[in-house]
């Protein structure tokens, strides 16, 4: 590890204030991926801003219009706090989530911004390394299988944000100015970086990720499903699908459908959305969503078979949040 | 004359009983001291540097910038311009810090240059393999009933020969299988903490053999194994790979020389895995004919296998293994790599070998339609004779306990729940496990103390408790009665942990060592009782005379009567033909079920039984323990760790925990372990267990994962990927 400055504000403020720096910086969170990677020297900042003694951000608050989470709020936090229990995708996300270490000391927006698993970036290769070309020709069969035309040929790792921009969440960004704040959807904090030294996502340096919120539930149904190598889901999903759904009459009247490990930012299968919507959920209708979820994936060399689990995460949500046998282990 | 025998089983007070083992507090504890928690006082701390390239040669070195780190000791070039290096992690560079903080940066200043050199790690693929020239013929051999006749051609008679076997054949299975290389993954990276004084050098040395490595440590330092003292109380997973002082074993100890002061040199989890050892891989075409009843009449397989830069590694005499029909070939061909080298890992060479040839016995069944345990049962025609009934009794046990004839269905014709699959598989291995050289100094102190010492050490299965059993029932003794003094090189020497030889060793050791200093005390006891030294017996705290039980010492009494020295005798065991104490040979019948969703390719283990015989038990508790160790790392090879290469650079890619995967408790399902010892058995003393019970495990799941999809799986770990890309060629 690089020797560097560790900063620990109190307020949120004035941790904007030390994020601006005239050398790199970092926000720590619960420090799960951030020590690693800095213990490799992935990642060498000169400054780290710890935000665990901001205590405004840990706080988590639920009436009936809004769930308002805190970015500091544990992972366990989250999972046990009642407001959650009525968003199903987020529980089950939560719930899938086997590691008690991660949960435990893991933030939900530490969750949200942590680096990529990429093995080639964590071996050092940089992330976008030869213009994607390294992955592209090496072993890939854990790599995007859509929107990955690009160098990016990663997938994102979060395994809330699927659930979360299913459920419509928006984020609560502070910073680049002390006072400063912007709140936007969650799907918009994610990019899909084109050139190296960019992020996964476009905050500033100064920016970080405040506050998580959910809309009221409004009697839409939702559902995680998470495809595993281990039973205890203990490890990283090899594909993930999250989908809410408001129904009328019988019908999909309004569907959001994301995939998660799927591209280098969460996914909304607009293809997916399409084919579901207007429809009853049956086995069948939820297998031709699945297949239009796929119908635009362009797998890698060695990662064919992320498109078949990619079909299948998305048709096992529907009938999960349809209340209804979804096949397999659970 | 003192004989060397177990107690009859109706004698035992604490022999084969279900005891803890006695450093389990202080393991759970964290009062036990691994290498790694050894900090004396100044201690400076190494940090190694590994060629980032699998293939090179080095330009140019230059440590000048590092040294002028702050906090940075010492700084050593482990390489010249000019060498090649043949695996990425080589030893380059060697820092030493003040801090471990101060020698990571060291390291990352040192400037090294190095000239790409052409790059092979794919050592599944033969034909590139070949085309790279990196593809050697190896070791094979042609076992045929009938002889070429007179001045017939050898080689034209094997074809023609193998040719009418297949041909009279009622099945022929063509089949291609393959298991790939794994790491050690040892918790406690390898590594030691050394210190200098006085001329001498202590070598706190993650080691499976502390009696072996003095003498590795002491030669490169121009000192005699005498003044070296190599100390390993606990070791934190070796699995084979920890056999030697290795050269960061020495350059510790040279560091601490030069510098002084004490030097800690542990590898990075990255360097362990890519330098510390692999076990080779093996892939192999397997044709094998069978007549209508299942019986294997003819074998045709060639492997192929690395052993890393050298090629080599897996012995063609596991192929086939345990079933051997009447007429076989097998060739082999070597890989040359760069990856590296490999180590014995837990059962060198069995697993593979198993892997290969026993799913290939149970296609034949799938191809017959047979049920797959009968096939295996008929196949004992094809395993020695000496093992037959043993392996016979060994499956009836086995399928009781998994229920195998109500669960049965034959291969893809189980009924499915949803997308969701169950089939069952079965394997049978074998294992020599005699013990090996061991010595044992018991000490009996007036005050009726009693402690041994055995340059042994505790791979984490129970040596102690081992050596503490046997004595504790020599002389009539509680378990925690007898103190044991393992884990230096100081003490009387004792083999290597490996192959399954300890516990046959030190038990020998440990009791011939009892025995011996049990007839001294005897003379003493039997003098003051006015009895017969022979008619004595040592049991319940006590030493009487067997015919007249009153008359008798407590074992403190019968101590004081050593006067003021305390009585030591040491002892060498007899392992051997001869010996009734110990034996070597087992079998093993193992049977997995799973459940595999047909859409993801998730395998989930159900159940694994493993029937194990072993000679004499010495303790249960750990015997059993040591079975569902050896099960989960079989759980694991099956169906979770690989070492994956970059093919075009030959980068480890997963060489880290987060990457390298391994089966957690919600991936084993439910173990079930059964000890096969009946008297005959028994009757054989103590054979090493450590490693058969993991080398069936990847044959009897592959097995239950074809049975229950009806396509084999061909490749070992049946990862999802692997899974699912198997039912797409399949279905294509």
């Amino acid at each position: 590890m690089k020797a560097f400055e560790y900063a620990s504000p109190r307020s949120e403020e004035e941790a904007v204030e030390l994020l601006a720096h005239s050398g790199t910086s970092e926000v720590l969170a619960g420090g799960t991926d951030l020590m690693g990677l800095m213990k490799k020297m992935i990642i060498t900042p000169d400054r780290v801003v710890s935000l665990s003694r901001v205590e405004s951000l840990k706080a988590i608050q639920a009436d009936s219009q809004m769930f308002r989470i805190g970015a500091m709020a544990t992972l366990d936090d989250v999972l046990e706090h009642p407001a959650t229990r009525n968003y199903p995708a987020l529980l089950q996300a939560l719930q899938a989530h086997g590691s008690l270490q991660m949960r435990s000391q893991g933030t939900l927006g530490g969750e949200l911004c942590q680096r990529p698993r990429c093995w080639y970036f964590r071996n050092g290769n940089g992330l976008l390394t030869n213009r994607g070309r390294h992955v592209a020709e090496g072993d890939n069969r854990f790599h995007a299988i859509l929107d990955n035309a690009g160098p990016a040929k990663f997938v994102c790792p979060s395994r809330v944000a699927p659930a979360l921009i299913a459920l419509s969440a928006s984020v609560r960004v502070l910073g680049p100015e002390p006072g400063d704040e912007t709140e936007m959807p969650l799907e918009l904090l994610f990019r899909t970086p084109k050139h190296e030294g960019q992020r996964e996502h476009d905050l500033l340096a100064n920016q970080f990720v405040a506050q998580i919120v959910l809309p009221a539930v409004d009697g839409r149904l939702s559902a995680s499903y998470e495809v595993h190598h281990d039973a205890g889901g203990q490890d990283y999903p090899l594909l993930a699908a999250a989908a809410s759904l408001a129904m009328r009459g019988g019908v999909v009247a309004d569907a959001r459908i994301v995939l998660g490990q799927a591209a280098p930012t969460p996914w909304m299968s607009r293809e997916a959305i399409d084919a579901i919507v207007g429809r009853p959920i049956t086995p069948q209708t939820a297998e031709a969503a699945g297949e239009a979820a796929v119908s635009v994936a362009t797998p890698l060399s060695h990662n064919e078979y992320k498109v078949q689990l990619a079909k299948v995460a998305v048709k096992r949500a529907l009938l999960k949040a349809a209340g209804l046998e979804t096949g397999g282990f659970c | 004359m003192v004989e060397y025998v177990w107690p009859d089983r109706k004698d035992v007070s604490v022999l084969g009983g279900s005891h803890d083992k006695i450093d389990g507090p202080a393991k759970c504890t964290g009062t036990a001291k691994y290498s790694y928690d050894i900090n004396p006082p100044k201690m400076a701390m190494a940090r190694v540097l590994g060629c980032p390239h699998a293939h090179c040669k080095l330009k140019s070195i230059d440590t000048a910038a590092a040294e002028k780190i702050k906090g940075v000791v010492a700084v050593r070039a482990l390489k010249n311009a000019g060498d090649e290096i043949k695996w990425q992690g080589d030893l380059i560079a060697c820092v030493v810090g003040e801090t471990d903080g101060a020698a990571v940066e060291g390291l990352a200043a040192i400037k090294a240059e190095y000239e790409p050199l052409d790059v092979f790690v794919d050592e599944e693929d033969l034909a590139a393999a070949e085309k790279a020239g990196r593809a050697k013929k190896g070791a094979g051999k042609v076992q045929l009933e009938k002889e070429p006749g007179d001045g017939e051609d050898e080689a034209e008679f094997e074809e023609k020969e193998l040719a009418r076997l297949f041909k009279e054949a009622a099945a022929v299975v063509d089949g291609y299988y393959g298991i790939r290389a794994i790491t050690h993954m040892c918790l406690e990276t390898h590594g030691s903490t050394a210190e200098w004084k006085d001329g001498k050098v202590t070598s706190h040395l993650s080691t499976q053999n502390v009696s072996g490595t003095a003498g590795q440590i002491g030669g490169p330092l121009g000192l005699t194994a005498d003044d070296v003292t190599v100390h390993c109380d606990y070791i934190g997973g070796g699995f084979g790979s920890k056999f030697a002082a290795d050269s960061w074993g020495v350059l510790a100890a040279r560091l601490a020389k030069e510098l002084d002061r004490p030097v800690k040199l542990m590898l990075d989890r990255d360097l362990e895995l890519k330098i510390a050892g692999a076990r080779p891989s093996g892939f192999a075409n397997v044709k094998v004919g069978a007549n209508s009843e299942g019986v294997l009449t003819v074998w045709d397989s060639h492997h192929w296998t690395t052993g890393g830069p050298e090629g080599g590694a897996l012995s063609q005499d596991v192929m086939p293994y345990v079933i051997v029909p009447p007429n076989f070939r097998r060739k082999t061909t070597n890989v040359s790599t760069n990856t590296g080298p490999t180590r014995a890992w837990r059962a060198p060479n069995h697993p593979q070998g198993c892997a290969l040839s026993q799913t290939a016995v149970d296609d034949v069944a799938a191809k017959l339609g047979m049920d797959s345990l009968e096939v295996f049962r008929r196949n004992l025609i094809n395993v020695p004779e000496a093992r037959r009934k043993l392996y016979e009794e060994e499956m009836t046990i086995a399928a009781k306990l998994m229920d195998w004839q109500a669960k049965w269905h034959p291969h893809g014709k189980g009924k499915a729940n949803g997308s969701v699959v169950t089939g069952m598989g079965m394997a049978m291995h074998t294992w020599q496990g005699g013990g090996h050289p061991s010595s044992c100094r018991v000490k009996i102190h007036p005050d009726g103390g009693l402690e041994c010492f055995l340059g042994s050490q505790d791979l984490g299965t129970g040596t102690r408790t081992v050596i503490a059993t046997v004595l504790a029932e020599t002389f009539g003794l509680p378990i925690d009665a007898v103190k044991v003094n393992i884990g230096s090189s100081k003490y009387p020497p004792s083999g290597p942990s490996g192959g399954s030889t300890t516990v046959g060793g030190v038990s020998e050791s440990s009791r011939h060592a009892g025995l011996d200093a049990l007839a001294q005390l005897n003379e003493k006891v039997a003098e003051k009782l006015g009895a017969n030294a022979d008619d004595l017996v040592a049991k319940g705290g006590r030493i009487f005379d067997k015919n007249d039980t009153n008359k008798g010492l407590a074992w403190k009494e019968a101590c004081s009567l050593l006067g003021m020295n305390p009585l030591e005798v040491t002892s060498r065991g007899a392992p051997g033909r001869n010996s009734k104490l110990s034996s070597s040979g087992v079998g093993g019948v193992q049977m997995a079920e799973v459940a595999v969703d047909r859409e993801t390719g998730e395998v989930r283990m159900k159940k694994f039984v493993a029937v194990q015989d072993m000679g004499l038990v010495v303790n249960r508790k750990t015997a059993e323990s040591q079975i569902l160790g050896a099960l989960i790392m079989g759980i694991a090879f099956s169906l979770f760790e690989e070492r994956i290469m970059d093919a075009k650079t030959g980068a480890f890619l997963n060489a880290e925990v987060a990457d390298y995967k391994l089966p957690r408790l919600g991936d084993i399902g439910e173990l079930v372990v059964e000890i096969y010892e009946p008297d005959e058995e028994r009757a054989r003393g103590v054979i090493g267990l450590g490693e058969p019970p993991v080398i069936g495990p990847g044959a009897a799941i592959s097995n239950a994962v074809c049975n229950a999809l009806g396509v084999r799986v061909p490749v070992l770990p049946m990862t999802p990927k692997q899974v699912l890309d198997t039912l797409k060629a399949r279905n294509a």
